[in-house]
């Protein structure tokens, strides 16, 4: 029986290498089709009447007017009255038509009469916040926490937080769904979870889940808000059966994607730090409090984060506010970077209360983080390396070099961690007696380069060129693999995907070994023939061996969980910014900002770095723009848009480097996933960058002008010395 | 606001839809003239034609090749693309213009075509991504995106692909404060300036015959 492992450094053709992601032709031609972009023969378009109360009762629906406007072929309500609606933007009735500008009439032409219920959507400052939308606050405390801080040499207290934020996928949420017969419903989903979402229509339509077809070639970002079906996607097939069952396309208006399918939880908090004059923490105590809409989040365990192994003596108390805004749905990381603010905040405050490098203290605590406390202290030396941190870095408030009378420089570090792993996952595997390869797995490729892994992964244990394999993924009718989410997916598909194709090289040598004149284990597929071990004149090339088939296909199924370990949970990276903040305007701009990440065997360097770009640029906009504005009068969103809900444009970003940890102590980890673990620290290293810059901590992200102006305002005013 | 009003999808709108915005500003702006009831108004001392409410017949000019549709005069020339012609490749993200997913080059300029008008777009020439490869051979804009991972989910891509070949075309090399505007009407949320950056950097290299700059991430693609 083969053994499954990654292969050994020397032995790898494509695995870690810089390779081109397989489906870049297909996105930079046009070509690559998104939910979005389906056309279906007879296709209909619904448009959703929404809320505009924060909260209200539906009194009465009018539909008649709607009902006989031109094209509509239904309207159906959504929420009947005397339902209580809880946030603004929720769906109230739908409307199909045959153009998108007939339904956008009628759904005009719909009267809803409501009551207006009294709301609350702001929770930034917790003493206004009415009793009614507290939830019981939870509080936890481990060794003695007011022992440590009387005993502490230095206690500082401070407060930090940020807003809530919606995912603003480009591509907006939505489907197209449509009866094949009585029976069988098709949709075409923009989802993260191919291979489970069927499930989801099955029950809400009280169907067989076997009678659903999901499919999707493409997505337009998810970041952890694409997961389930949505009562959009349920209202959509619907629609569709009272329309005959013609396809029903209903993708969410920009406005709507903004204020109902995106939201991560803000958090804001009060923390109290102890510890010793060298710099050794002691005491922490946190008083979180933060909203997730009407939706729940929790960070049991997660203060003061990383950290947290090691600093015995803790307080902690969590008050989730229930908003009148739409819930909260997981963001890569969720939860993560705002208690990576809030810990390395008060971490970056404390060292400058000591007149301490950052760094220093730091590394003074980084055995507190645990068992892999040397690998956040080499990528911190790492990340120090490149920003040039023992050079630029200066105490708070004297500015770094390059620092003017009114643009002051400054540095900032964060480290992270998050658990990734591999999810479940069945990969189908067929080599043809002509020798083409394909793969079939219901997994999905959020842009993270999954088909790609699938072809590398195939093509390195096949010693096959990666062009040699066709990746058939995104229906849910190949083998099931688990929605992505969590940094699962690249250790969950690159295991099982490793293991159907040593299944499948093994049954191929045993084919082929009688005519070989030799035995199956002496056998190895390399550069595209299967050669003799150490005398390679005996071989024969790939089509020969293949040839050796007959007439079948052969189909050999990895599984991951499986035997031997591929995968396993735990990554660490460290991050460093360098910013420059004008104390007139109050504009921070970006410098410099380096990343240095681990995450186990990497498959591919090129998308895998990629990704960390990615999340760090993701991060800036986290860090400097993008906040959720709510009207407390009106209860709507302010910002449902992409003028005022701000992204950093590519003129935003500054120079970026990134540095992957490889090679020994890593490789051998197996595959780990990088979706997350990158995205948590950006926000927290710029806000100590800008603390460092101007002297004085800005408490609450994004770092708009206006909340830096506030900061140096009650520091002394822009005048001050900084 | 009242307990009982019509409503709209787009509440913060204040009633006024995106399309009847269009009519509205195109009344104001743009010839032949979108509105109902009166077969011919003066606009600027000339008379011009009204078309709609309905459907009308318009050929447009895309890649080259002459494409009938009838559309409402209020479809946006993104929406009679993507919904009657099946060219998909220009994306709707913001739909007011602000995004850039929706880029195509008209005329020689790039313009958003999510405020463009289908009917105001007859008599000019259209260019989407779809058009950009050359006997099945990638554009040095598109390899570069490719060869750099310019790219994630790639949903911008298109538009950012339009822009920076607009960009090329008129500044051919670059300068970094030209970059950040050719392409600063355009957003990406999954974050990849650092390939965008680089990808420029090689096709503004290719397109004038010189080797790669040396900003590119490296690696060639595969096939």
């Amino acid at each position: 029986m083969a053994e499954y492992k990654w292969p050994e450094e020397g032995k790898r053709t494509h695995i870690g290498k810089r390779i081109s992601r397989i489906d870049g032709p297909d996105k930079v031609s046009g070509r690559a089709k998104y939910t979005y972009d389906i056309n279906r023969p007879g296709m209909l378009f619904a448009k959703v009447v929404r809320s505009p109360y924060a909260r209200a009762k539906v009194v009465s629906i009018d539909t008649s007017v709607a009902e006989k406007m031109p094209g509509v072929k239904a309207v159906k309500i959504i929420q009947e009255p005397g339902k209580e609606i809880q946030w603004a933007g929720d769906g109230v009735v739908t409307v199909v038509a045959e153009t998108e500008g007939q339904a956008e009439d009628a759904a005009r032409a719909v009267k809803v009469q409501y009551e207006k219920l009294p709301h609350f959507v702001n929770e930034q400052n917790p003493e206004a916040v009415p009793q009614a939308n507290r939830r019981p606050p939870s509080e936890a405390t481990a060794g003695d926490p007011e022992k440590a801080f009387k005993e502490a040499d230095v206690v500082f207290e401070g407060s930090y937080g940020n807003e809530m934020i919606t995912h603003c996928c480009l591509e907006s949420h939505g489907l197209i769904a449509e009866w094949e017969n009585e029976n069988n419903l098709l949709v075409h989903q923009s989802t993260q979870s191919i291979s489970s979402n069927g499930g989801q229509f099955a029950q809400a339509l009280g169907m067989p889940a076997g009678n659903v077809r999901m499919k999707m070639e493409h997505i337009g970002g998810g970041f952890g808000s694409k997961f389930p079906v949505d009562s959009w996607g349920i209202e959509a097939a619907k629609l569709s059966k009272m329309a005959g069952g013609k396809p029903v396309k209903l993708m969410l208006e920009r406005d709507a994607e903004l204020m109902v399918a995106g939201s991560r939880p803000s958090m804001f908090a009060r923390v109290k730090i102890g510890a010793k004059k060298d710099g050794t923490i002691t005491a922490w105590e946190s008083h979180i409090w933060g909203t997730g809409g009407v939706g729940n989040f929790n960070v049991a365990n997660l203060v003061p984060y990383v950290f947290r192994p090691g600093v015995e003596n803790r307080k902690e108390t969590l008050t989730i506010i229930g908003t009148n805004t739409g819930p909260q749905r997981a963001w890569r990381a969720p939860n993560h970077p705002q208690v990576c603010l809030i810990t390395m905040g008060a971490f970056e405050d404390l060292a400058a209360e000591l007149k301490m490098d950052p760094l220093d203290l730091f590394l003074k605590n980084i055995d507190k983080t645990g068992t892999r406390a040397n690998v956040y202290r080499d990528e911190l030396m790492k990340a120090a390396e490149m920003i040039e941190w023992k050079k630029l870095w200066r105490p708070r408030g004297e500015g770094a070099p390059g620092s003017t009378k009114t643009v002051k420089r400054g540095l900032g570090l964060s480290i992270h961690t998050w658990q990734g792993g591999g999810h479940n996952s069945d990969c189908d595997l067929t080599i043809h007696p002509d020798g083409s390869v394909d793969i079939k797995m219901g997994t999905q490729d959020l842009g993270v380069g999954t088909r790609t892994v699938l072809a590398i992964v195939a093509a390195d244990t096949l010693g096959l060129p990666i062009e040699a394999i066709k990746v058939n993924i995104g229906d849910n009718r190949y083998p099931a693999s688990g929605g992505s989410g969590g940094s699962t997916t690249v250790g969950g598909i690159s295991s099982s995907t490793r293991r159907a194709a040593v299944d499948a090289l093994t049954a191929l040598f045993e084919k082929v070994a009688p005519a070989m004149n030799t035995t199956p284990d002496k056998l190895e597929a390399v550069g595209g023939k299967i050669q003799e071990i150490g005398k390679p004149t005996n071989s024969m090339t790939w089509k020969q061996a293949c040839a050796k088939l007959g007439t079948q296909p052969m189909t050999t199924r990895g599984k991951q969980p499986g035997r031997e370990t591929l995968t396993q949970p735990g990554v660490g990276g460290a991050q460093m910014a360098d910013v420059s903040v004008d104390i007139e305007t109050g504009i921070v701009k970006m410098n410099n900002f380096v990343a240095v990440q681990d995450c186990g065997l990497i498959i591919d360097m090129k998308t895998c770095e990629s990704q960390v770009f990615g999340a760090m640029i993701m991060g800036v906009t986290f860090a400097l723009y993008e906040e959720r504005v709510m009207d407390s009068q009106t209860g709507r969103m302010l910002n449902p848009n992409m003028e005022f809900y701000r992204l950093a444009g590519l003129a935003d970003i500054g120079n970026f480097k990134v540095h992957m940890m490889t090679g020994k102590g890593y490789d051998e980890r197996g595959v780990i996933g990088v979706g997350e673990p990158p995205t948590v620290s950006p926000g927290a290293a710029i806000s100590n960058a800008v603390a460092n810059a101007i002297g004085i901590r800005v408490p609450s992200l994004p770092l708009t002008p206006d909340r830096v102006l506030a900061a140096l305002e009650k520091k002394g005013g822009s005048n001050a010395k900084v | 606001m009242s307990s009982s009003d019509e409503r709209s999808d787009k509440p913060d709108q204040g009633g006024v839809s995106r399309r009847n915005f269009l009519k509205g500003t195109s009344l104001a702006l743009t010839i032949p003239l979108v509105a109902g009831g009166e077969d011919e108004v003066k606009a600027a001392g000339a008379e011009v034609p009204i078309l709609g409410p309905g459907n009308v017949n318009i050929t447009l000019n895309i890649n080259g090749a002459a494409k009938q549709l009838s559309v409402e005069p209020r479809v946006t020339l993104l929406d009679a693309l993507r919904n009657d012609l099946d060219i998909t490749g220009a994306k709707r993200v913001c739909d007011r213009a602000t995004c850039g997913a929706c880029t195509m080059i008209v005329d020689g300029k790039p313009v958003y075509s999510c405020t463009t008008l289908a009917v105001e777009a007859q008599g000019r020439k259209i260019r989407t991504v779809e058009g950009l490869e050359q006997n099945g051979k990638l554009h040095p804009v598109q390899q570069a995106f490719w060869d750099n991972d310019a790219q994630q989910c790639g949903f911008c891509t298109p538009g950012f692909v339009m822009a920076c070949t607009a960009l090329l075309e008129k500044h051919p090399a670059p300068t970094p404060e030209q970059i950040e505007l050719g392409v600063g009407g355009n957003l990406c949320r999954c974050g990849t300036y650092v390939g965008i950056k680089a990808a420029i950097a090689q096709a503004s290299g290719q397109m004038r015959k010189r080797g790669p700059a040396k900003l590119t991430r490296g690696g060639k693609s595969n096939g």
